[in-house]
């Protein structure tokens, strides 16, 4: 459950204005697109809605209660690249998340635990097509399959929302499908709220639920900073829809281990 | 005919080429040699090759009449244990205060001007000092090398650690991790190798200081000898000693190399 609601929400750099007057009420397990001119406040509202950027003014909710002040477990981001641990394999990148949760003093697991973890790994693995390479490094990976990791990687503390920024926006546009295969199959299974920015006005049309358009109103020629975006098209896609595909998974593989 | 940035040697021949300096230097050694021993059969400067062996033979393979000790053998213990303790001790302290600086803020506002100012301390200026206050013996002699090594490996490493991508740390955040288990699950395992790198370039440094800590105060060691034997112009001795020591810095630098390669295969550059 992750219902958003964004009241009069401003955001400025000194005098630089970037957001304003942002008001947006978003339902649980919604996927929202969002798209927009480059400069004009997407990312700045995705680093918020992540918790690393503060509001200047107006409230941000997640669920009615005002946002935390860092990243937490309740959010996950996939970046467009650099999320991976390069020190860590496949596997150990996927497990970093549940050793995270169940081990607080050494960030490692043992015996039992470490076994059911391994467990929801290994599914999650198989549900991505990584399982073959479930041994390599990151840097071995080609960028395709880097990005499924990361979007694993993201959802396997099973948050109650998921931000994507241009996840897919260094990929050939070839394994895109893919990719919006599993993104729509962890979105059903995990019911989460996805975020997600793109340059793809196509991509953001057959994912998303709901698209947001980030503009600027009003426009001063001698003070460009003056006047920041806001969303300025909010326009409702398809119902909420079954997943595009049938799930190649079992449901257990998201399932708490 | 290809540019000349495009000619590549291959293994053979890269070795071959490799191997060339060095002979060159050999050669000249030798001419000189003969040159200055058909001068001057008493010459000390430039001993010939037979006396050099005659020296090394009594150094390494022979007990000393007066000691009873092997000295070459001695002397290179004596001095790779101060060496060894010495970058023991300054790995363990640049990790620590490393991963601090570079992991917390705070830490590094309190750390970092600190630490960039000792490392400007001209270790050799502060030797005097170390042996009134810490006696002629040993612990000078490694601490000599701790203070001029320590304080650069925290610098690199806690740079390193600044280095990592944001997005590494905040993810790491998303999947629940506190300072703590950010600091040794994702940044300390990375700066390992940054580490060895550090020791590798470092060595250089620390042969200086151990040397110039024996030269003064020592009963044995490379340095001691070197310095004991100046007074006799004794080239035969300081010639191999000197090459025995790059040596040994030559053998613990591919050492190293090799253990950052075997221990840490994903920071290894891509081929």
């Amino acid at each position: 459950m992750a219902a958003v609601t964004v009241r009069r929400l401003w955001k400025q750099f000194g005098s630089q204005v970037v957001l304003e007057n942002l008001n947006l009420t978003i339902a649980d397990h919604e996927f929202v697109t969002i798209v927009g001119a480059s400069g004009c406040g997407k990312t700045t509202f995705l680093r918020m809605l992540l918790g690393v950027e503060k509001a200047t003014k107006g409230e941000l909710l997640i669920d009615g209660a005002p946002i935390a002040a860092e990243p937490g477990p309740d959010r996950g981001i996939v970046f467009q690249r650099y999320s991976l641990f390069p020190h860590l394999t496949v596997r150990q990148n996927l497990l970093l998340g549940l050793e995270f949760e169940r081990s607080r003093l050494l960030g490692r697991l043992f015996g039992q635990s470490r076994k059911l973890a391994e467990e929801k790994a290994a599914a999650l693995l198989e549900a991505i097509g990584l399982y073959p390479a479930r041994d390599k490094y990151p840097s071995q990976l080609s960028g395709g399959m880097q990005q499924r990791l990361s979007i694993a990687q993201s959802v396997i503390r099973e948050p109650k929302i998921l931000l994507l920024d241009e996840p897919f926006g260094a990929l050939d546009p070839g394994i895109t499908a893919d990719m919006h295969e599993i993104i729509l199959k962890l979105w059903e299974m995990n019911r989460m709220t996805i975020f997600m920015i793109t340059h793809d006005l196509k991509e953001s049309f057959a994912l998303g639920t709901r698209l947001l358009v980030f503009d600027k109103l009003r426009h001063d020629p001698q003070a460009p900073d003056a006047y920041g975006a806001t969303v300025t098209y909010d326009i409702p896609l398809k119902a909420k829809r079954v997943a595009a595909s049938a799930p190649s998974v079992a449901p257990h593989a998201l399932a708490p281990a | 005919m290809p540019r000349l940035v495009n000619l590549r040697p291959n293994r053979g021949g890269a070795l071959a080429l490799g191997v060339l300096p060095f002979l060159l230097l050999l050669a000249a050694y030798l001419l000189g040699s003969n040159a200055r021993l058909a001068d001057n059969p008493d010459d000390k400067l430039l001993p010939s090759m037979s006396s050099i062996g005659t020296t090394l033979h009594q150094y390494a393979l022979e007990e000393d009449r007066r000691s009873g000790d092997v000295l070459l053998l001695v002397d290179t213990i004596a001095s790779l244990k101060r060496i060894g303790l010495a970058l023991a001790i300054s790995a363990a302290i640049g990790v620590t205060f490393g991963l601090a600086v570079g992991a917390i803020p705070y830490l590094r506002a309190i750390l970092a001007p600190f630490i960039g100012a000792i490392a400007m301390i001209p270790p050799l200026a502060i030797l005097p000092i170390l042996f009134i206050v810490l006696g002629l013996g040993e612990v000078a002699k490694v601490t000599l090398i701790v203070i001029g090594v320590a304080p650069i490996i925290i610098r690199d490493l806690a740079l390193r650690a600044t280095e990592l991508p944001a997005e590494q740390l905040i993810k790491a955040q998303t999947l629940g991790a506190s300072s703590w288990l950010l600091s040794i699950r994702v940044i300390l395992p990375q700066l390992w190798p940054r580490l060895i790198d550090a020791i590798r370039l470092n060595l250089g440094c620390a042969w200086l200081f151990l040397i110039a800590a024996e030269a003064i105060a020592s009963t044995a060691g490379l340095g001691y000898r070197i310095f004991l034997v100046r007074r006799y112009l004794a080239m035969d001795v300081i010639l191999p000693y000197v090459l025995w020591i790059t040596v040994l810095a030559f053998s613990m630098d591919a050492l190293l190399r090799l253990l950052r390669a075997k221990l840490f295969p994903w920071a290894e550059p891509a081929t």
